[in-house]
């Protein structure tokens, strides 16, 4: 039982993978539509890091977690490198948990 | 090599050492997060050859999680309904990132394998089509042996691997996500999409299972079809 259930997530999961990949040049999409897809990804990414920014299985997460990709977000505004966004906002929120906030 | 950072327009496509410790980063969170997820499965009682597959064959994060609470509570249909529910957003992905695999098949079917919500951040960060592809291979590759690595590591030290979020693991990926599409979002019409789809996606969270809010912020593309009137009046 445990051994289907994994093999039909791994093929369902590759299917969805594969289609995609495959289907963007079978597909004879119009200009437009390619036009669209990158602002489609983008919509997906940023829906992505918003909900894990402040939702934990469909309820808020806490301030901690929030704040510390804040701090991140604000220094990639302002073009400071990925490595010191990514251990910026880990950092703030590593130490805002160790001061016993959520 | 800095001054040519802030001056060219259109962006130079970063040296391949500056792309790598970038993607270096997120790998050693993704380290973490993989041992935390090898713990967890042996604490839930998964047999460590089933635990190695999943990391292997299924290679996502979010839904390894899901799929392990809801088969070591006794569910394993809603196991693979939440875990697929939960990877369809990688069809739109794969659509986007296009031939940033590469033409030839076998690279089409073994990148698609590797294709994650970090990997096409990385991938669609950059400027030029070659840049794209490199990025996807490298940052498809490092990622994929991270997080394996990392899952062995949890099935091997399980006792002493701690909560990763006591690090703030979870809040250098969001982070890091918003990082990687910054770029685009300084396009007008990028950033109205996405700030309307990550606005919908985070309203309908408290309401419908996880996966379908991220799937819902494709909603967000009606944005372009507004008029844009209450930009163009006069204050």
């Amino acid at each position: 039982m445990l051994i289907a259930v994994i093999l039909a997530l791994a093929v369902g999961t590759y299917a969805f993978r594969l289609s995609g990949v495959v289907l963007r040049d079978r597909l004879a999409l119009p200009d437009d539509v390619h036009r669209l897809l990158p602002m489609a990804a983008a919509a997906l990414l940023a829906a992505l890091a918003v909900t894990a920014a402040l939702t934990e299985a469909g309820a808020f997460a806490g301030f901690a977690r929030p704040a510390g990709v804040l701090v991140g977000a604000v220094l990639a505004w302002r073009r400071a490198p990925f490595v010191a966004v990514v251990v910026a906002a880990a950092g703030t929120a590593a130490l805002l948990r160790l001061l016993g906030v959520p | 090599m800095r001054t040519a950072e802030r001056t060219a327009t259109p962006e130079p496509a970063p040296p391949t050492r500056a792309l790598l410790r970038d993607i270096g980063a997120i790998a050693i969170a993704i380290v973490a997060v993989g041992a935390s997820f090898g713990a967890v499965a042996l604490a839930a009682g998964l047999p460590v050859p089933a635990i190695v597959a999943l990391s292997t064959l299924l290679y996502a994060g979010g839904a390894q999680f899901v799929a392990v609470g809801l088969i070591a509570a006794g569910s394993p249909v809603a196991a693979v309904f939440a875990g697929l529910l939960l990877n369809a957003r990688h069809l739109p992905f794969g659509l986007a990132l296009g031939d940033a695999l590469g033409r030839r098949w076998w690279r089409r079917l073994l990148g698609s394998h590797l294709l994650t919500d970090e990997v096409t951040a990385f991938a669609l960060a950059q400027p030029g089509r070659a840049g794209r592809r490199r990025a996807f291979w490298l940052a498809g590759t490092i990622l994929f042996v991270a997080w394996n690595v990392g899952t062995l590591l949890g099935v091997l030290l399980a006792s002493r691997v701690g909560d990763p979020n006591r690090l703030g693991l979870d809040a250098a990926f969001p982070a890091g996500l918003l990082a990687l599409l910054l770029p685009s979002l300084r396009e007008p019409e990028t950033r109205r999409v996405a700030l309307a789809g990550a606005a919908v996606a985070l309203l309908v969270t408290p309401f419908l299972p996880a996966g379908l809010p991220v799937l819902l912020a494709l909603t967000g593309l009606a944005v372009l079809l507004l008029p844009r009137r209450t930009r163009e009046r006069p204050c």
